[in-house]
């Protein structure tokens, strides 16, 4: 257990250090929070109405951890792949899951920046009265959606062991998200036919959970939610994660040649 | 009982060309290669690019399924007991890729140790051992991407080594590197052979494989076509002659008479700079060079020699005749 823990932490860290010397990821992750929320803020503001501000607050902040994890899960281990460290990584007795795992929540811990970014830039720059009720709560809340989309960014990401342009997917489901899971719109107003999809996706919980938390609401039961849909992803993805490497293993698609 | 057992080994690769019109093709990288590897030997599989030595590498350490045949290391089998071998087993490819470039080598070898499994208390220890082995003591907080090839090369070998594997699965050490690199490194397979652990080594280096190896499998077309001790494959051209003659044109169009020539064993042309080379080699006492000499008039022609036959020359043969059949 200490040493499944040390893997996880030490994969975690080092994600965490490659990330941060990435000059060209690091400018995007600076500036595409800001880009959001000036999108949102601008559209919102319209209404005049400032509870609404506040859910598209949350709701961008949200939108920038999703988008960090979306764009780079599966790219991750093509990077891997391109750079010869994929092969070394399956060659290694460690179970293969908990390898992508700390990738996906290194990528999640970036994208908490996203969340503070975006709520200081609304109160700066359009100051946006940001009031949070429960701030313990609201940090709980952040951190449990993080995860969650971290461990939905691991489904994505090791679906790229298998198939060399899956990385294409998490950039196509990026925009979708946004909407499916109610980061800017409420997930009522959608279509019936899409909110079985929304209730399935743990982020459509974790910022419900984070705006109960704004609000003065009771964030736990979305949090339970969150957190339960999130072990169900974890587990999927190891599950298909040794699959995945199995089908790599015979169709010679862990090198580029 | 062997360290690697090898059995009738195939593998297939499936490539898929097109996007409306997809079209399928089978290329036999791997077919049906068998041998045996001893406890502290230190085997050299010796072929062309694309003869199917990184193919056969790859399925030994579990990277690659085989299309059939079977495979054992440490007595563990290599598809269903996959990482029972793993954690056995070290791995170190030559080039530059395989290391996480924004870290420093000690992240990469810290990494690495974890993911073997090497108890906590042990690594720094473990770590500094392999860095004062491979000369890189003091360098070892420096980005990757500042060190040399040659640099990279040892942290590999050091990476290769942190879980003290029994056997240790060397692809191509020395591509790329400098000749005073390449001797070091040499060094430090021989080295490690000493300890007794056991290492198979894939080259396309003649030299290097006769320097290192206990025994060498010639492996070219996906089969092995010859093997035995250096000093057996040596034996199996030592009793003739060859004729090497500078062409200043292209000898190719006349391979097949010189081919053909009474006494000529073997024949090929070699690059060399702006000439070619045909290389002829005959049997004990025939001297070709009248003959050969006479199927080349018309064309510009350099330097002629007689020499020994050397290693080389039994694999450039085993080599060139794979290729011609």
């Amino acid at each position: 257990m200490t040493a499944t823990l040390r893997l996880l932490g030490m994969g975690w860290w080092l994600q965490m250090k490659t990330r941060s010397r990435d000059p060209f990821d690091g400018i995007l992750n600076i500036i595409y929070p800001l880009i959001f929320a000036t999108t949102v803020f601008m559209m919102f503001r319209e209404g005049g109405d400032e509870s609404a501000l506040i859910t598209a607050a949350v709701g961008a902040s949200v939108m920038g951890v999703w988008s960090a994890v979306a764009t780079s899960a599966a790219g991750s281990l093509q990077n891997e792949r391109r750079q010869g460290t994929l092969e070394l990584l399956v060659a290694a007795p460690a179970p293969f899951p908990l390898l992508v795992v700390p990738m996906t929540l290194a990528m999640a811990t970036l994208g908490l920046y996203s969340l503070v970014a975006t709520l200081l830039w609304g109160r700066i720059v359009f100051q946006i009265p940001i009031s949070i009720d429960q701030p313990l709560v609201f940090a709980a809340a952040a951190i449990v959606t993080a995860a969650g989309i971290s461990l939905m960014g691991f489904l994505l990401a090791v679906t790229a062991v298998r198939y060399r342009a899956a990385w294409a997917l998490g950039t196509a489901l990026e925009f979708p998200i946004w909407i499916v899971c109610g980061f800017l719109i409420p997930v009522a107003t959608l279509p019936e036919w899409v909110q079985p999809i929304s209730w399935i996706l743990p982020p459509t919980w974790g910022v419900a959970a984070i705006q109960d938390a704004a609000f003065g609401g009771t964030p736990w039961v979305n949090i339970a939610i969150c957190l339960g849909l999130s072990a169900v992803y974890g587990v999927i993805g190891a599950l298909l994660a040794g699959r995945l490497v199995n089908a790599a293993r015979t169709h010679a698609t862990l090198a580029l040649t | 009982m062997p360290v690697i057992e090898v059995a009738d080994l195939r593998r297939t690769y499936h490539a898929k060309t097109g996007i409306r019109r997809r079209s399928s093709r089978e290329v036999e990288a791997v077919r049906g290669i068998s041998f045996e590897v001893e406890r502290g030997e230190l085997f050299g599989l010796l072929g062309p690019n694309g003869a199917g030595k990184t193919t056969t590498i790859k399925m030994l350490i579990t990277l690659l399924l085989p299309t059939s045949g079977s495979i054992r290391v440490l007595g563990f089998d290599a598809v269903t007991e996959p990482r029972e071998v793993r954690s056995r087993v070290g791995y170190v490819f030559g080039g530059d890729r395989g290391l996480y470039e924004r870290l420093s080598g000690l992240d990469n070898l810290r990494y690495f140790a974890q993911l073997y499994g090497v108890p906590a208390h042990e690594q720094m220890a473990r770590i500094g051992e392999l860095l004062e082995m491979v000369g890189l003591s003091g360098r070892e907080r420096e980005r990757v991407e500042g060190y040399s090839r040659g640099m990279r090369q040892r942290l590999h070998i050091a990476r290769g080594l942190l879980h003290r594997p029994e056997v240790l699965f060397l692809d191509e050490p020395s591509i790329g590197i400098d000749p005073v690199g390449a001797r070091e490194l040499r060094d430090t397979v021989a080295a490690l052979a000493s300890t007794g652990t056991t290492v198979l080594l894939t080259t396309h280096y003649m030299f290097e494989a006769d320097s290192l190896c206990d025994r060498i499998a010639v492996i070219a077309g996906g089969q092995i076509v010859a093997h035995g001790t250096p000093a057996e494959l040596k034996g199996r051209v030592a009793d003739g002659n060859v004729v090497e003659v500078e062409v200043f044109g292209s000898a190719e169009g006349s391979l097949d008479a010189v081919r053909a020539l009474t006494g000529v064993s073997s024949a090929l042309v070699e690059e060399r700079g702006q000439a070619q080379v045909l290389v002829v080699r005959s049997g004990p006492g025939i001297d070709v060079t009248a003959p050969v000499l006479g199927c080349l008039s018309g064309i510009p022609l350099g330097r002629v020699a007689m020499r020994e036959p050397t290693l080389e020359d039994a694999y450039v043969e085993l080599v060139g005749a794979q290729d011609v059949t």
